[in-house]
């Protein structure tokens, strides 16, 4: 049989770092990075003697999670215990939520492979502490442990097995990214480990009832090796049974470089959590009145955030289908549109330059180093004439490198448009006067001609030259 | 004038009336300290140097005429499975042997605030599990009463220190009986709060729906003076509770007329030795005489309750006790070259046999297809315990019982864990419930050993069973008739 007569089944679990100002069970800052066990107390050290107090909103972050997702909010949640030794790990256990988690059974909108839209449902969300981080031969041999991460409160979103592709895997995990970037719960930096994926792949043969045995793919951090290995594992598990073998129920770790999965550890090792409620913890009991009040409160989602930039600021449906993907594109569209007044040039920037430039420099939008501030006074430099669109793609250039604000760019690099009109006559004459063939076939009626003029002028300023006074110069003189 | 010999109540009263300085008073625990633990060996460590210092700062402030707070300069002991800043915290095991804990148990900081003065950790069973402090890593406590016995445990350091009278009082932690059982066998007075009373922040934790630190006292006045040091709602312990707090020396009325006293006829059937029988009948004659009312009930949980404590503490023991795997802090084996070598060496040269049987037998009741078999129903045989308990609470105030089946034992005299684990019987009830209980010494059997009777309260009733005791004690006066003696 060939490939084309399976199907490949994949679920995602996926751990958001939530955005809280201090962790899970502690006062902590959660702040990225510092040096290392600098952020750190006897609670999120697992000292002896140490109790957990639960933040409150670490819940309130949750049950929006729950309700961007359109999950059943559980009024009556608790925590858990999940027991195994490893460094990382300071108690030896991690606080989670097993059977009782706060938000059930909810479902995104995304589209399939044919761009149809398609629903994957959500089994749960919990919230959990995240572990330490250690460092391996950092410093001269050995592992270090760093407990900064200890204790940062995690989301961690559980799907059912309702993705076919890993198109339709990335394109669930990027609308749980973008919903959780457009609630403000998580920052989602994939880069930074706040967003992070396991991976569940399983195959078929089409038509068949019965799930295939699958495998868990660990810790995975980039939309692009998601993709990478979905392919690789499930071509892999097709391979597998095409020979007569059978797949194992296994965790496998994804190899960037090789591009290829391993074992992580054989069956024996196979952990019991013996999972039980934490006697240090109360229950969470939620009223309506609370889990009603964060809903009144939820931020703007992104499909409402698109019907307005169609029907308020004019944007075409695609247009604004691209940019409330991201909630970091949709907020730097509404600063530079706030910024420049002009809605329809601050989407044209961020959809066709910035957007490409992202994509050579293999960026996600939360990279972007520059502000809308700054992309929206580039915008009216150019509206008001002081630089041409030519060199504004040049100020975009420099604002990936080193961000500042664009007319300090525009100075320093002397990219200021000659509008003289004396400069500007000046250089049509000589450019006049060194295309005469130009000017005769302008006279036969080749209108091609005065665009070929207006580049050699602009050639000869380096850009800099006005444009249109460009142009009605040149038509003036060439009439004459 | 003895002063180690005077309660904490009279203590205050001598410094108040400049009878005696906080000096004099730091010096003659210092000197019997000196003189006492080559025979008791109830501290972990000996802090009596610091003391001298701290007492003398404090005399100075009474010499320039300032105000000092009513618990300045009172020395206390310190059970060593509570958490001093800079200050060794062992839990009496080679696992914590150098542990020096960055930060300071929420009730030592509370003793600190007053002024207390702590003369040293005191011995106990290896993070708190046991009940003849045996189980100690570091040395072997001795009853004051008889050198030959065990003091009781856990808390056994703390009730031998305050009985031999080298410290005046003493903080207890208690999970199945640690304080009460400890103080019955040594003739002190122990209570258990209510759980959720006392903030469990920086008590290492054995179990923790079952631990709460306690007093142990020479006296039911300091008990209750003791417990207003430690009471109150702490924001670090998600289990403290938000409750007004009383002065519980305000509820010692010496009055006991038409008090409602439950005697559970199941917790005086087989296993209880007959002279400690006999000593509770007297007991509840004297109330009787001071106008109780007594009556027998029936309190049908024993069968149920001593296997319900150990799974629930067992489990919950097997994952508090997790975090000593010899990374961060604590022992760490010399043997072992991989991660799970070190895990595997540090934990069992670090943690003694006791410890070792709680941790499997904890980790096999929560495993992956037993959790429902074991621990499951006996978190529905607790409800069931605190239902039966519930039930004689609707008409009676308080239940009388016996604290321990019988007086201290002799050393290595239990011949196996599970008989070890019947000296608590009649204590683990309370815990397993959440309840407050207080144990006060009732006598002397033949051989001169001290008897200790069992007092429990409904939750957070904690003034109803201090009264009741108090009433006994002013009517029975213990203390001015048997003194430990120091048997050989």
């Amino acid at each position: 049989m060939a490939r084309d007569d399976y199907e490949v089944v994949i679920g995602l679990e996926v751990h958001a770092e939530l955005s809280t100002k201090t962790k899970i069970f502690c006062s902590c800052s959660t702040e990225f990075g510092g040096a290392p066990n600098t952020h750190c107390c006897p609670v999120c050290m697992g000292m002896p003697g140490a109790l957990p107090v639960l933040n409150e909103k670490v819940v309130e972050y949750g049950v929006k999670a729950g309700l961007a997702t359109n999950c059943e909010i559980s009024r009556n949640s608790k925590s858990d215990r999940k027991n195994y030794f490893y460094p990382d790990t300071p108690k030896a256990y991690q606080i989670s939520q097993y059977d009782k988690p706060l938000c059930e059974n909810g479902f995104v909108e995304i589209e399939d492979d044919e761009g149809n839209p398609k629903t994957i449902r959500l089994l749960r969300i919990h919230i959990e502490d995240d572990a330490g981080k250690l460092n391996h031969d950092e410093f001269g041999g050995g592992s270090l442990v760093d407990l900064n991460r200890a204790g940062v409160p995690l989301i961690e979103s559980v799907s059912m097995p309702d993705m076919r592709s890993a198109g339709e895997a990335e394109r669930y995990l990027r609308k749980l990214k973008s919903i959780f970037e457009y609630i403000e719960v998580s920052d989602c930096k994939m880069q930074e480990g706040s967003l992070r994926a396991d991976v569940n792949v399983s195959v078929r043969k089409k038509g068949a009832t019965e799930f295939g045995t699958r495998t868990e793919m660990k810790n995975m951090s980039s939309f692009r090796s998601i993709v990478r290995a979905i392919e690789y594992e499930s071509n892999r598990q097709i391979d597998l049974i095409e020979e007569g073998g059978v797949v194992e129920q296994e965790s496998l770790r994804w190899d960037d470089v090789s591009g290829r999965t391993f074992p992580m550890r054989s069956k024996e090792d196979a952990e019991d959590y013996r999972y039980f409620p934490d006697p240090d913890l109360v229950a969470i009991r939620l009223s309506d009145e609370y889990i009603e009040n964060i809903k009144k409160n939820l931020p703007e989602l992104p499909e409402s955030r698109k019907q307005r930039y169609m029907s308020e600021l004019g944007l075409s449906e695609k247009d604004a289908r691209l940019i409330t993907a991201s909630k970091y594109l949709s907020d730097l569209f509404e600063g530079t549109k706030n910024v420049c007044g002009n809605a329809k040039l601050s989407a044209n920037w961020i959809l066709s330059d910035i957007s490409r430039i992202l994509n050579e420099k293999e960026m996600e939008p939360d990279q972007i180093p520059f502000t809308a501030e700054q992309l929206g006074k580039m915008i009216v430099l150019i509206e008001k004439g002081t630089i041409s669109s030519a060199i504004g793609k040049k100020v975009l250039t420099e604002l990936f490198e080193n961000p500042n604000d664009p007319e300090e760019i525009v100075k320093a690099n002397g990219w200021i448009q000659i509008s003289d009109e004396s400069a500007i006559k000046e250089v049509v004459m000589q450019v006049l006067e060194a295309n005469p063939q130009s000017i005769a076939d302008f006279k036969a009626g080749k209108d091609k001609a005065l665009g070929f003029l207006v580049g050699q002028a602009m050639k000869a300023t380096k850009g800099k030259a006005n444009p249109q006074m460009l142009n009605k110069m040149f038509i003036e003189e060439l009439n004459k | 004038m003895n002063i180690t010999e005077l309660t904490v109540h009279e203590l205050q009263e001598k410094i108040a009336s400049k009878e005696l300085t906080v000096s004099e008073i730091v010096k003659a625990y210092s000197d019997r300290i000196d003189e006492k633990e080559k025979d008791i060996n109830a501290f972990v460590t000996i802090l009596t140097d610091d003391a001298i210092a701290k007492a003398k700062k404090i005399d100075e402030k009474i010499n320039n005429g300032q105000a000092i707070s009513g618990f300045e300069g009172i020395p206390i002991g310190i059970k060593d499975n509570m958490c001093t800043k800079g200050i060794k915290t062992t839990c009496s095991s080679k696992m914590l042997e150098n542990f020096v804990a960055p930060y300071d148990a929420t009730v030592i900081e509370n003793l600190n605030k007053e002024g207390l003065i702590s003369l040293g950790k005191l011995n106990m069973d290896e993070f708190a599990m046991g009940s003849s402090t045996e189980n100690s890593a570091i040395k072997k406590t001795r009853n004051p009463w008889n050198l030959n016995t065990v003091p009781g445990g856990s808390s056994g350091g703390s009730a031998a220190a305050v009985a031999a009278n080298m410290v005046p009082w003493a903080l207890g932690s208690d999970t199945g009986g640690s304080i009460r059982q400890p103080a019955s066998l040594c003739g002190v007075v122990g209570l258990k709060p209510t759980y959720g009373l006392v903030s469990r922040y920086g008590l290492v934790a054995y179990a923790s729906s079952l631990d709460q630190i306690g007093p142990i006292t020479k006296d039911v006045y300091d008990n209750a003076m003791l417990l207003n040091l430690i009471t109150g709602h702490d924001p670090k312990d998600s289990t403290s509770m938000d409750l007004p707090k009383p002065d519980y020396t305000k509820a010692l009325k010496n009055d006991v007329k038409g008090l409602k006293i439950a005697v559970p006829k199941e917790f005086f059937a087989e296993g209880l030795n007959p002279e400690v029988k006999a000593k509770l009948e007297e007991a509840m004659d004297k109330y009787r005489s001071l106008g109780a009312i007594v009556e027998e009930v029936s309190l049908d949980i024993s069968e149920y309750s001593l296997a319900t404590y150990y799974i629930i503490s067992c489990a919950e023991a097997s994952s508090n006790l997790g975090r000593f795997d010899g990374i961060r802090y604590g022992y760490r084996s010399e043997n072992g070259e991989t991660l799970r070598d070190i895990y595997f060496n540090s934990r069992s040269e670090g943690f003694g046999p006791e410890v070792k049987r709680r941790i499997i037998l904890g980790t096999y009741v929560l495993s992956s297809g037993y959790y429902d078999a074991y621990y499951k129903k006996a978190q529905q045989a607790r409800t069931l315990i605190t239902n039966e308990f519930d039930k004689v609470f609707k008409d009676y105030d308080v239940i009388l019982a016996p604290t321990s089946p019988t007086v201290a034992f002799e050393f290595n005299s239990k011949s196996s864990p599970l008989e070890m684990y019947l000296a608590d019987i009649y204590t683990v009830p309370v815990n397993v419930a959440g309840l407050p209980g207080i144990s006060i010494p009732c006598g002397v059997d033949k051989s001169g050993m001290p008897v200790g009777m069992q007092l429990i309260g409904n939750k957070f009733q904690e003034e109803t069973i201090l009264n009741a005791a108090y009433t006994y004690e002013q009517a029975t006066n213990f203390r001015a008739n048997f003194k430990p003696e120091f048997k050989k």
